[in-house]
């Protein structure tokens, strides 16, 4: 599945321009079928696995929960539920370590051996003669938010504001980062579903047009979802280059349709709205039956790892469970939750998989980066982030005004509001200087800054 | 399992690192090195050797008298050292060679703190100092291909430290190599003060007088090339340079092709080409915006024939790039790119 060897049919697939190739690193899973894993025994719940509120426990320690069950309910619009992902009992609601750092309060569940984890809750429905108002609703009941790594709420973006309309939905199954590949084999292996997904979301815009997105080292995916796809449908899916950070939705939009999202702005501006592929599947599999999200597939993965694939888990599974499980070699010090390029590493094992994580990557350090490609030289201005940008921001100038904490210049001259972070300069830059963390620094300076007044 | 460690994403970083680009500059230089040992033999080897030993020399010197590391590791020293032994006529007096490398490094680069700071290209402010310093020998041009090359060196070579070179031996030499219609001239010296104008053909291939590197036009393009490739040189510089430089000389050319010479001529000659190709293309002096290294490669083109054409000297190029390096920052600041969905800003007024 590489693309570097001369392809006309490549060349001419839509993309954005500049951006990076690295090594894609599938090959150690994007064959293997989603598998589901055995349940582990206890599951840690943080009660903010999402951007925006965090969810209200609705359960107490030693209360007795069924699969599927709503053990925490939205506080407020800026907010999901949570459903028991397995049947067992609360054994705690206490502070636990998290995939973003800090300790957050975290309903733990025992679960109950030998179960036979039948999934209870839920009422079949039927999505098509739902009112197009009520789906922003039913959707903020499954608990969903972006599986694709933000965990934004998906009803959220289904509430456009007004004066604004939605023509064109796209559902992004560009998974760009290296090494996952939970997209691609939901698209393979759940077509049916990301349609059915797909049309509700269409329904609930009021959106005439439909395109899946994906990258062109996934052709089988494209055929996959041809297969299930009806002309009325009004839904397309398109390859579009295999290129770094493909998956950024203001790079798909250019990719697509090519047009540009505006600086600053929401994809509802220029009538799109964006959804992950996962997100999307989930909603053709959940809405259906008024369930919520207790589960999704992650790909476990790395050279180190002795049984890499796709796994099906429930929500909570702490990443000891994970490893100890599929087995690993080495000393398993350094841990990505998502991909190599945006993904954070972890500080503990007992961090759980949440809602917005695809993946677990396992790296050894010598398998990151060499001895010279981690020496730190001056910058030499050779211009290669500049030229990897997929802003078109110029990291360059910006990591020089970083060292002289010149944050505001930053901010107003050289646009550091629209780094979203994807790492290309990082990547590219031959002197190590770690760009992304540098603008990392001054975003949240200017945040504190801005938000003291 | 021990406890995980922490770091900041991006978890996987590309293969170029600096010293790998800085080695893969020397590897494209050695064509065109070795080509200059083949044509003007000991003496272009022994001022290879010299110019590379001082400029890695004095790097290392710095930055021990600094307490830094050393950092002659990434190769960027070694290249001046190259670049300078390329740009000096092949019999130039190896002290002089030694002093000018010295002011390379010294003056060019660790004044500014070294690899990544410096305003200029350091081999051409070495090649700047000798210029005004040493005005005769450098423009003091010996024949190529002499048939005792690999036996003996130039006289001008071996002058002892702080003595003019003996011109009167070095002519005597000259007569006895026996060449017919030698005048000791550049090609560039000949158009300009002579109205003749060297084959362009053997420009290109380099069977010319000239400074020890600058002769071979298609082995310089072939290391530039091979940058380019690997993607270590930026392919506009070069570009808008010899584009630039080639339209205006036809532009001339056209107007009167008795007095100018013909484009092809002027980008062949002289050390446009390896001024083009690995000079103008020094990352640290040029600009990082894509606008900005066209406007940077034309300016440097544009000056380089004004200069050739209407100055007193014959050669321009060395004050075109050291020109255009000066205008870096200004360029950088003129042409940052166009971002991703630039919105128009409303002006705002004061209220």
């Amino acid at each position: 599945m590489t693309t570097s060897s001369f392809n006309l049919a490549h060349l001419l697939r839509g993309t954005f321009r500049q951006g990076i190739h690295p090594p894609d690193n599938k090959q150690f899973t994007a064959a293997r079928p989603i598998e589901r894993l055995p349940f582990p025994p206890e599951l840690i719940l943080p009660l903010s696995q999402h951007a925006g509120k965090p969810s209200v426990s609705l359960v107490r320690k030693g209360q007795e929960v069924v699969r599927g069950e709503p053990i925490a309910k939205a506080d407020g619009f800026m907010s999901v539920p949570l459903h028991a992902p397995a049947t067992g009992e609360i054994a705690d609601i206490r502070l636990m370590p998290s995939a973003r750092g800090p300790m957050v309060e975290s309903i733990v569940l025992k679960v109950y051996p030998g179960d036979p984890q039948e999934i209870l809750f839920g009422t079949e429905v039927d999505v098509d003669a739902m009112d197009p108002r009520e789906i922003p609703g039913a959707i903020q009941d499954t608990g969903l938010v972006g599986l694709g790594g933000a965990a934004f709420p998906t009803h959220v973006k289904l509430s456009v504001p007004e004066g604004h309309s939605i023509h064109t939905v796209l559902i992004n199954g560009c998974e760009c980062e290296p090494f996952l590949t939970t997209d691609h084999r939901l698209m393979i292996e759940q077509a049916a579903d990301l349609v059915k997904g797909t049309k509700i979301l269409m329904r609930a815009l009021g959106a005439e047009r439909g395109i899946i997105g994906t990258e062109d080292n996934k052709l089988d995916a494209v055929e996959a979802i041809q297969k299930v796809l009806r002309p009325e449908d009004g839904i397309e899916v398109k390859a579009v280059q295999t290129k770094y950070p493909q998956g950024a939705e203001k790079m798909l939009a250019t990719s697509l349709l090519g047009i540009e999202i505006p600086s600053g702005q929401l994809p509802y501006t220029v009538g799109l709205g964006v959804f992950n592929v996962a997100t999307t599947t989930q909603i053709g599999q959940l809405l259906p039956m008024k369930r919520g999200v207790i589960e999704r597939v992650v790909t476990v993965t790395g050279p180190g790892v002795e049984r890499p694939g796709n796994y099906l888990v429930p929500i909570g599974t702490p990443i000891r469970f994970l490893l100890e499980k599929l087995g690993f070699e080495g000393t398993a010090r350094h841990l990505i939750m998502g991909g190599p390029m945006m993904g954070g590493t972890v500080s503990s094992l007992d961090t759980p998989i949440t809602k917005g994580c695809g993946g677990l990557l396992l790296l050894e350090e010598h398998q990151l980066t060499s001895e010279e490609q981690m020496h730190r030289y001056p910058c030499i201005q050779c211009g290669a982030c500049v030229e990897a940008c997929p802003i078109r921001l110029n990291p360059c100038e910006l990591g020089r005004l970083a060292n002289k904490a010149r944050y505001e210049t930053m901010a107003e001259r050289f646009h550091l509001m629209d780094c979203f972070e994807c790492g290309s300069c990082s990547y590219v830059c031959p002197a190590a200087i770690p760009l992304v963390q540098y603008f990392r620094v001054a975003k949240s300076s200017l945040r504190e800054r801005r938000a003291a007044g | 399992m021990s406890a995980p460690t922490l770091k900041t994403s991006p978890h996987l970083r590309g293969m170029k690192s600096v010293d790998v680009i800085m080695r893969n500059v020397v590897y494209a230089l050695i064509p065109v090195s070795l080509f200059s040992v083949l044509q003007f033999g000991l003496s272009a080897l022994a001022l290879i050797l010299v110019c590379t030993t001082v400029c890695i020399g004095t790097e290392h010197f710095f930055c021990l008298r600094a307490g830094r590391e050393t950092t002659v590791a990434d190769w960027s020293a070694a290249i001046t050292g190259l670049l300078m032994a390329l740009v000096l006529p092949p019999g130039f007096p190896l002290w002089m060679a030694a002093v000018a490398s010295f002011v390379a490094i010294a003056l060019g680069k660790q004044i500014f703190g070294g690899l990544g700071f410096n305003l200029f290209n350091p081999a051409l402010i070495g090649r700047a100092f000798a210029q005004a310093a040493f005005t005769v020998p450098i423009t003091t041009w010996t024949p190529g291909m002499a048939h005792r090359r690999f036996m003996e060196f130039i006289p001008t070579t071996l002058t002892p430290p702080f003595l003019q070179p003996d011109m009167e031996a070095f002519q005597a030499w000259v007569t006895g190599l026996k060449l017919d219609g030698y005048s000791g001239a550049t090609p560039l010296a000949m158009m300009k003060f002579d109205r003749f104008e060297t084959d362009t053909l053997e420009l290109f291939l380099g069977t010319i007088a000239s400074s020890a590197g600058e002769s071979s036009a298609l082995l310089i393009l072939l290391g530039g090339g091979y940058l380019a490739w690997r993607k270590m040189l930026n392919w506009r510089i070069p570009t808008a340079v010899l584009g630039s430089a080639f339209v205006l000389s036809a532009v001339f050319y056209l107007q009167d092709s008795t007095v100018y010479p013909s484009p092809f001529f002027t980008l062949c000659s002289g050390g446009l080409m390896l001024g083009a190709v690995f000079m103008a293309t020094d990352m640290v002096s040029s600009p990082v915006t894509p606008g900005g290294l066209w406007i940077y490669g034309i300016l440097i083109g544009v000056m380089t024939v004004i200069i050739r054409l209407f100055g007193g000297l014959n050669e321009g190029v060395m004050y075109a790039i050291l020109l255009g390096n000066a205008a870096t920052p200004l360029i950088n600041n003129l042409t940052q790119p166009k971002i991703y969905g630039a919105v128009k800003k409303r002006k705002e007024v004061k209220a």
